[in-house]
């Protein structure tokens, strides 16, 4: 047929002097203090990555220690209650903020997105290096928790005030919970300046022809994830500043009138719900934040790995759209046994299940787009499989939370930490793996190697459900949650050997993530060569240089003229068509 | 590769669901009024998901086996997706989820818009790192006043729920640290905490509520058999919040009122 | 039944299509490769709307918790019943006043330097033309005046803190004065911030920047300096109203 010429039939334009053409020139420039989202992307990406490692061994220390109380283990020694309970908060902190909001939006969000929509940078590239360093300080400021008198807090990543707001109530809830809030105060400020980026870039920086319907998913939900973001962090800022005033000001915005140790505090008439109320308005829309750029990621290789469009794009916009709405009115459903009213209880429930539907419609339009295609089982569609396995079975635990009166039994057990391990802890990691594996070759002009993806990806898929699954049997037997160890409740004892079987399958899942690291690095150096677009992928990034040049486009500004998923075009000579490529004809 | 994911996914699942279908680890023999409607929610609930897990991962698993790229396939079916399906699913799904959730919702409405019944056994719950004391106000049926400054956890009983002496009705206040009801009345439990939040849960009676410091939450439960049954905090407290264990014992009405006779004959 | 037609036939000798025009055209996809002035300022109030937004949700939750902590009351064991703690907070209403004039002054002050600015920067490619000169323009430094006035307002802000401690409340006082003393010391830091950009913007010209890039400074810290305006508008009302 006329015209296939192969994909890079890019109209050009002819540009008077870019601005951004100009490459930083000095190691200071190019790698530490760079202005270039890519840069920062893989900056992000790499301070991720460290705090995971740090999560995971925050994370095996307490499932030993779970199953073996009194064990000494070597270079940490014996770990008391107390220390377990401050592995189990900086566990949770360190893994929402610093690895599940900053990878899968900081990192790539930052790397791709302009790339995406045709555009030579962010639209503040000062304030990006900002958001990155800023991020980074507060990683350093959590980790020096650890090494305070009296250590890391141990109140939990949702900090529930008064145990974190008297000093006196814990070891750890000195200094070190003042460094915890500190951290997450300036995290908070990082994510609003990356936020405000996001959405000033998507707006505004779209190439011609680049509308907002033909953005690829992930576009959308780096976009919605970052309105979620502004939105919602400043509220956590708010909660923190008043926690910090309550600990150090003598203020009583959380604490009324008690008596920690025999002593009567200096607080009263504060309220400790309402602690729970500022927290989870923002925690609730956090949770989507970690979730929804999986979710575009999932959608974007299922396409490009079934060979056929997203089934109902449009659909997808508005489910996630859906999502981020919806996902402002729900926090109360973390609250049915706090002692709010019960009549909010049921206005909160009936608006989670509302958003149990947009999920769902994702699940069945990922289904769809597999639905007769011609599915490639490269890595990073493995991923995206697994994601969507994952995803379906943290979701459905989601409805017998959701609904008051079976959070009676649920509330603080172990069933809730399945529910959210199974969609953060696993679903939104094989987001990240998936987004790894797929764009890697983009990044670094080279291949990860595919048996090893392999071996990691069944392992791990594996692994994962035979950690967290058996949770939700432990939930439904009572095992409640934040328990250093079951010796002192006859019922919970029973429970060990569950217990025992999960610890074992986290050794295993653990060790396997060597074999991811391992991959990364290797690869990096001594991997293939990749092609420019090694996966017959459709969108903009796939159309300039592996790895991109400075201004990502070599000066030539990518015209668009075609959806973001045009795989399978019946009479087209090649079985995808570009972004870039000249027009096909709309279709119904 | 296709077949080995297929499979994976289908013995995962299958693995899955034998565990809860068996219930090997299910939820404790109920003891409560509340058991019956509860348990029958979370049933209902249960299937619905089960059928529907099963159904997406079987599917799941079918298409990635079955629309696997090979030499054969035929060409992919090009298409944007299908509105009238979309629409379809949709309103099947939000039927779904909101009609179970109005069904829960009758449940919780029937259990927490409803104040306790008359004559119900008042019981005052206190917890405080790490243990629960609870108060029974005795033929007076008030409770005496409590005072921050008199609150001596380390002394246990009366001192560490801070009670004021000089309050009359402090004469009849029965403070113990083993909860003690009688079988099939209704109980008028107040929560409160001294110090942090805690939780007061009894798995067997189906019962879980916070308790908040600055707050006196009032809730109802019903015992149904006579037994032992164990109390686990369910709201991270401190170092001691695995250990902050209590019992409650379920025994017949006149064992009860003996049992209360003898604590109130020990305060003369 | 789709069928692919390319609409544009790429001639094989090589020959480049017509360009087709850099701004402008169908689609909302604007282009982001030249940022010309008028997009880089659309683009700084963008990111302006999204600072806004999110200073905005600070001070809404502060806002909920106020009436929360305000609205709910605490049981007492003492007296075996609920009790509301909030207190009242004897306010220098006069002082705050006058520190509202201040800042309302401000922003007059402001708009006619904003203004001045989009002025300046409409006219720059007019008045570079070497012999046009469109007579002497007074060059009254709204700017300056402003520096002067949010200092002005801020040192006012001080004094008033200062009397509230003189008239004995403290942060920790009562839940109003801690809610008194948190609103205008989170809106006096937000304005702080202001002043920083403000003295930039000013400083702009003495660093011969292009007039284009002070207009966009002078323009967006003029909106956010009338935001602040309004916020303290907002937190006024609700310290006096809400007593």
């Amino acid at each position: 047929m006329a015209g296939g010429t192969g994909g890079r039939e890019t109209v050009i334009m002819a540009t008077p002097a870019t601005v951004h053409s100009h490459a930083p020139q000095g190691f200071i420039r190019k790698y530490i203090f760079s202005l270039d989202h890519k840069v920062i992307g893989l900056q992000y990406y790499f301070l991720a990555l460290t705090a995971v490692f740090v999560g995971m061994f925050l994370s095996l220390l307490m499932r030993i220690h779970m199953i073996w109380p009194t064990a000494s283990i070597p270079l940490v020694g014996e770990i008391k209650p107390e220390t377990y309970l401050a592995l189990l908060t900086m566990h949770g902190t360190i893994m929402v903020f610093f690895v599940l909001t900053t990878a899968p939006q900081g990192g790539f969000g930052n790397y791709i997105l302009p790339i995406q929509i045709g555009a030579p940078d962010m639209a503040f590239p000062v304030l990006n290096m900002l958001s990155f360093w800023t991020t980074f300080v507060g990683f350093i400021v959590i980790l020096c928790a650890f090494f305070v008198q009296g250590g890391a807090p141990l109140h939990g990543w949702t900090g529930y005030p008064p145990l974190s707001a008297v000093p006196s109530a814990g070891p750890g809830e000195a200094l070190g919970a003042d460094l915890w809030i500190t951290a997450i105060a300036i995290f908070c400020v990082a994510s609003l300046m990356g936020a405000l980026n996001f959405i000033t870039t998507t707006l505004d920086l779209r190439a011609k022809g680049m509308t907002l319907m033909r953005m690829p998913l992930t576009v959308w939900s780096w976009f919605i994830t970052a309105i979620l973001g502004l939105l919602a962090f400043g509220v956590l800022l708010s909660a923190g500043i008043l926690l910090l005033m309550d600990r150090n000001l003598g203020t009583s915005f959380y604490v009324p009138l008690i008596v920690v140790n025999g002593q009567v505090m200096g607080h009263k008439g504060g309220s400790p719900l309402l602690w729970q109320h500022l927290f989870w308005f923002f925690g609730h829309p956090e949770v989507y934040i970690a979730i929804l750029p999986g979710m575009g990621v999932a959608s974007q290789i299922l396409s490009t790995f079934s060979r056929k469009p997203i089934f109902g794009y449009r659909a997808m916009v508005y489910a996630m759209l859906a999502i981020g709405f919806f996902g402002f009115m729900v926090w109360g459903h973390h609250m049915f046994m706090s002692g709010m009213s019960p009549y909010s209880a049921f206005a909160f429930s009936i608006l989670t299940m509302c958003i149990g539907v947009p999920s769902a419609i994702k699940t069945f339009n990922w289904l769809g787009t597999m639905w007769k295609g011609h599915i490639r089982f490269d890595t990073p569609m493995l991923y995206a499989i697994g994601f969507v396995s994952l995803f379906v079975s943290g979701g459905l635990s989601g409805p017998f939370l959701a609904q008051p009166v079976l959070d009676i039994p649920l509330h603080d057990t172990y069933f809730v930490v399945g529910h959210f391990h199974l969609i953060m802890g696993v679903a939104a990691i094989f987001g990240i793996f998936a987004a790894t594996y797929y764009w890697f070759p983009k990044m670094f002009g080279r291949m990860m190697n595919e048996p090893l993806g392999r071996i990691h990806f069944f392992i791990t898929l594996a692994g994962t459900y035979a950690i967290f699954m058996p949770m939700h049997y432990l939930g439904m037997a009572g095992q409640t949650r934040r328990y250093s160890q079951f010796t002192e409740v006859a019922y919970q004892t029973k429970l060990l050997p569950l217990q025992t079987f999960m610890t074992y399958a986290a050794f295993v899942t653990i060790a396997a993530q060597f074999i991811f690291v391992i991959n990364l690095f290797w690869s990096m150096f001594k991997g293939p060569k990749a092609s420019d677009n090694p996966w017959d992928a459709t969108t903009l990034e796939w159309t300039t240089a592996t790895p991109p040049p400075h201004d990502n486009f070599g000066g030539k500004t990518p015209v668009v003229h075609n959806g973001p998923y045009e795989y399978g075009v019946p009479g087209a000579s090649k079985d995808y068509v570009m972004q870039t490529d000249p027009p096909t004809q709309p279709v119904h | 590769m296709g077949l080995a994911l297929m499979l994976l996914i289908w013995l995962i699942t299958v693995i899955s669901t034998y565990f809860f279908v068996a219930k090997t680890w299910w939820l404790p023999a109920g003891a409560s009024a509340a058991t019956g409607f509860i348990d029958q929610q979370f049933t209902f609930t249960f299937i619905i998901m089960g059928i529907v897990f099963v159904a997406a991962q079987g599917l799941l698993g079918y298409i990635v086996w079955r629309y696997r790229q090979t030499p054969k396939s035929p060409p992919v079916s090009y298409s944007h997706g299908n509105t009238t399906l979309e629409i379809a699913w949709t309103t099947l799904t939000a039927i779904l989820f909101i009609g179970l959730n109005l069904m829960g919702s009758r449940v919780w409405a029937s259990q927490r818009f409803e104040p306790a019944e008359s004559g119900a056994v008042q019981i005052e719950a206190t917890g405080m790192q790490f243990a629960w004391y609870f108060r029974y106000p005795g033929p007076d049926g008030t409770y005496a006043k409590t005072k921050a400054s008199l609150m001596d956890p380390s002394a246990g009983g009366e001192a560490a729920v801070g009670l004021d002496t000089s309050d009359p009705a402090a004469k009849d206040d029965v403070v113990t640290g083993t909860m003690y009801l009688p079988v099939n009345r209704e109980v008028d439990l107040s929560l409160r905490s001294v110090d942090v939040i805690h939780d007061l849960f009894v798995p067997a009676m189906r019962f879980k509520q916070d308790a908040v410091p600055g707050l006196n939450i009032h809730m109802h439960f019903k015992p149904t058999q006579i037994g032992e049954y164990e109390i686990a905090c369910a709201e991270l407290c401190g170092l001691g919040h695995y250990k902050m264990h209590g019992m409650v014992h379920v025994v017949s009405q006149e064992d009860f009122d003996k049992w209360l006779a003898a604590r109130e004959a020990e305060k003369q | 039944m789709a069928t692919y037609t390319p609409s544009t036939p790429i001639d094989d000798i090589g020959q480049k299509p017509p360009a087709p025009p850099i701004t402008g055209g169908g689609d909302d996809g604007r282009g982001g490769d030249v940022p010309d002035y008028g997009a880089r300022l659309r683009r700084a109030r963008l990111g302006l709307i999204c600072g806004i937004a999110t200073v905005g949700m600070v001070f809404i939750s502060l806002t909920s918790a106020y009436i929360f902590r305000r609205g709910l009351p605490t049981f007492q064991g003492e007296s075996n019943s609920y009790v509301r703690d909030w207190g009242s907070v004897d306010l220098p209403w006069l002082l705050l006043g006058i520190n509202t004039a201040i800042l309302l002054l401000s922003s007059i002050s402001m708009e006619l330097a904003r203004r001045k600015a989009a002025r300046q920067a409409a006219l720059a490619p007019v008045t570079s033309i070497p012999g046009i000169s469109l007579g002497e323009e007074k060059n009254f430094p709204w700017l300056g005046i402003t520096v002067v006035l949010g200092f002005a307002f801020l040192v006012g802000q001080g004094l008033a803190w200062g009397e509230l401690h003189n008239r004995g409340f403290f942060v920790s006082t009562n839940p109003s004065s801690s809610f008194a003393f948190l609103l205008t010391v989170a809106h006096a830091l937000h304005l702080a911030g202001g002043m920083i950009a403000l003295v930039w913007a000013s400083s702009a010209s003495l660093l011969h920047r292009p007039v284009e890039a002070r207009r966009i400074a002078v323009d967006i810290t003029g909106w956010y300096w009338h935001f602040m305006a309004v916020l303290w508008i907002y937190i006024f009302a609700l310290l006096g109203l809400a007593r």
